[in-house]
């Protein structure tokens, strides 16, 4: 106590500036609502731009009629078969890419955890998901599309599915990783076996977030253009079923951003005008499954 | 506590499950009184030692857990409390790195041999965690987690069951007309009377509760408490506590611990009233801990 009320007695306390602390206050407070607004901005742009230009160009043939033949052509023809080509390689890369890599972020959280193993595998991961997608597209073309002597579909929906591997396998990781230990606990102290308790309660627990993860996994692919190159290529046809040179595992597939890629730097203004449509078709339904994610994962998570 | 018109489930193993009447617990249940030797132990630890990695939190725990008594664990905090009753259904065996060495014997056998059944150790022995801990489903399916895991079972059954570990814990009233509502939804004290109706469903032998009051109120902390004393009859209650009041309220044999070591283990009156050891008497007193 004396020792206490000596330095007390002695060395009187000097405040600090209260109005310095207030300033510093605002500043920060300011620069990250300039910073947020700006990104809010920037987007809001992208998406304004692209509705203006964009909603032209769409109307009944855009969404049931295929690329037109006739470059020169001022109207008619859509972009169906290019939809339905993404619908397809997306919907195969995702049948692929989802399973496996919720298996292996699975591995990662209740299995693997710190061994030796699994955490060269995340290693690996996180160094996967840093690799550009055209050596992604490479990748593919030397195992699937150089052997067989084709492009196809099916190349570019497994270059996908390799890019969505690391991407879900470590959003599975992480959202298992935020289950309480307890609720582990609790089903293995029930004599459950382990894949019981791994499968019906510590992923059923995170459900709402493995959703969402497989969802931004497949979200983050959709828009993809480079890994397609070497692998799907295009096509200004319809895709004829499953198998032959038009079908989707004997030859090349229309799909949106390749086409959208091939529009746009074309010098003919209806193409042009597709290519925006066809952007905005893949905003609309990128935005449009984010926000049926959270719809959902609200949902779920009185859970 | 049952109504008249359900009928009783029909016989899984064991004796049929009728619910006991309330216990006239305040004199007869002390332990103090009957004759320790002589009465059947449901578990025997000899020469336990437990590591974390390289590490040791128990050292040479050695108790009798009495058939059909509760038992309290009582400690100040890290001393390895629950460290000791997380080997009596080796839940501990989750975590690579913590190994447990001696004699856990539960009719003749050490349960810490490579050799025992995990999961039949685990119907035999439930366990309730300090944090209540619903399962993502329904009440009723978590009721029925361990049921259906382990035995086999008409709907009809199923469904008797249920609503007898609910009555058993207490909770069948609050929860009747909520049985397809999740779990999560109910209050924390329910949820933990879940939890207990949730392993008595399964038809343990033994109940170990690792401080299952300490996350919720006085008033659901008053029913889990009714709620052991009524429960002993029927299996062999280890609580863990870190409220000497709840120790002494419902337990009929109490452990000290203390680093560690079981530093003293008798009869809770005894405990309570006249500690054989000073850090005991400490402990109690409120001196340290």
């Amino acid at each position: 106590m004396s020792v206490v009320s000596q330095a007390e007695s002695s060395i009187p306390l000097r405040r600090r500036s209260v109005g310095r602390r207030k300033a510093v206050d605002l500043v920060v407070k300011v620069l990250s609502w300039l910073g947020a607004w700006f990104g809010i901005a920037v987007m809001a742009f992208i998406v304004w731009e692209v509705i203006v230009r964009g909603a032209g160009a769409l109307n009944w043939d855009f969404f049931t009629q295929s690329t037109p033949q006739d470059f020169t052509a001022s109207s008619g023809g859509g972009m169906a078969n290019a939809i339905v080509g993404t619908l397809w390689i997306t919907g195969v890369a995702a049948a692929i890419g989802i399973p496996i890599g919720f298996l292996g972020g699975v591995y990662l959280a209740e299995f693997g955890r710190n061994g030796r193993v699994a955490t060269s595998v995340r290693m690996v991961a996180n160094v996967v998901m840093g690799v550009p997608s055209i050596i992604v597209g490479v990748f593919a073309f030397a195992i699937l599309v150089k052997p067989a002597g084709h492009y196809s579909g099916f190349a570019g929906a497994v270059a996908l599915a390799f890019i969505m591997l690391p991407v879900m396998a470590r959003t599975t990781e992480d959202i298992l990783n935020l289950v309480p230990n307890e609720l582990r606990e609790s089903a293995l102290a029930m004599g459950s076996p382990r894949w019981k308790v791994t499968l019906g309660v510590v992923c059923k627990a995170a459900r709402g977030g493995l959703i969402t993860g497989a969802t931004l996994a497949i979200v983050r692919v959709a828009g993809e253009t480079a890994p397609l190159l070497f692998t799907a290529l295009s096509s200004p046809y319809w895709m004829t079923g499953l198998f032959g040179p038009g079908g989707f595992f004997g030859g090349p597939v229309a799909n949106l951003t390749k086409t959208i890629y091939d529009f746009a730097g074309s010098p003919y203004p209806y193409l042009q005008q597709l290519a925006w449509g066809g952007a905005l078709v893949i905003i609309i339904a990128v935005l449009g499954m984010n926000v049926l994610v959270r719809l959902v994962f609200q949902r779920g998570k009185k859970w | 506590m049952v109504g008249t018109k359900v009928e009783e489930p029909t016989q899984i193993q064991r004796e049929a499950t009728v619910v006991p009447p309330r216990l006239e617990v305040a004199e007869e249940r002390r332990g103090g009184d009957e004759d320790f030797e002589s009465l059947p132990s449901q578990i025997s630890v000899r020469n336990l030692d437990f590591f974390y990695g390289k590490e040791q939190a128990l050292f040479d725990n050695e108790i009798e857990i009495k058939k059909n008594r509760v038992t309290a664990v009582i400690g100040p905090s890290g001393c390895g409390k629950s460290t000791h009753i997380r080997t009596y259904n080796r839940i501990f065996n989750l975590y690579r790195d913590q190994r447990a060495t001696g004699e856990v014997m539960m009719d003749g056998v050490n349960l810490l041999s490579s050799q025992t059944d995990l999961l039949d150790l685990r119907r035999r022995v439930g366990m309730i965690f300090q944090k209540p801990s619903p399962f993502p489903m329904t009440v009723f399916d978590n009721v029925a987690y361990g049921l259906r895991q382990h035995y086999r079972l008409s709907r009809s059954e199923l469904s008797d069951r249920v609503e007898h570990a609910l009555k058993r814990s207490a909770i069948w009233d609050e929860v009747k007309a909520k049985l397809n509502e999740p779990g999560n939804a109910l209050s924390g004290g329910q949820q933990q009377r879940l939890c207990i109706a949730r392993a008595i469903a399964a038809e343990p032998e033994v109940l170990l509760m690792d401080e299952p009051c300490s996350a919720i109120d006085p008033v659901a902390t008053a029913k889990i408490e009714e709620l052991v004393l009524d429960l002993k009859s029927r299996y062999t209650i280890v609580l863990v506590t870190h409220n000497m009041q709840q120790a002494a309220r419902v337990s009929d044999y109490t452990a000290f611990f203390f680093q560690g070591h079981i530093i003293e283990f008798g009869p809770t009156t005894q405990i309570f009233s006249n500690p054989a050891k000073k850090q005991t008497e400490e402990y109690i007193t409120g001196r340290f801990g």
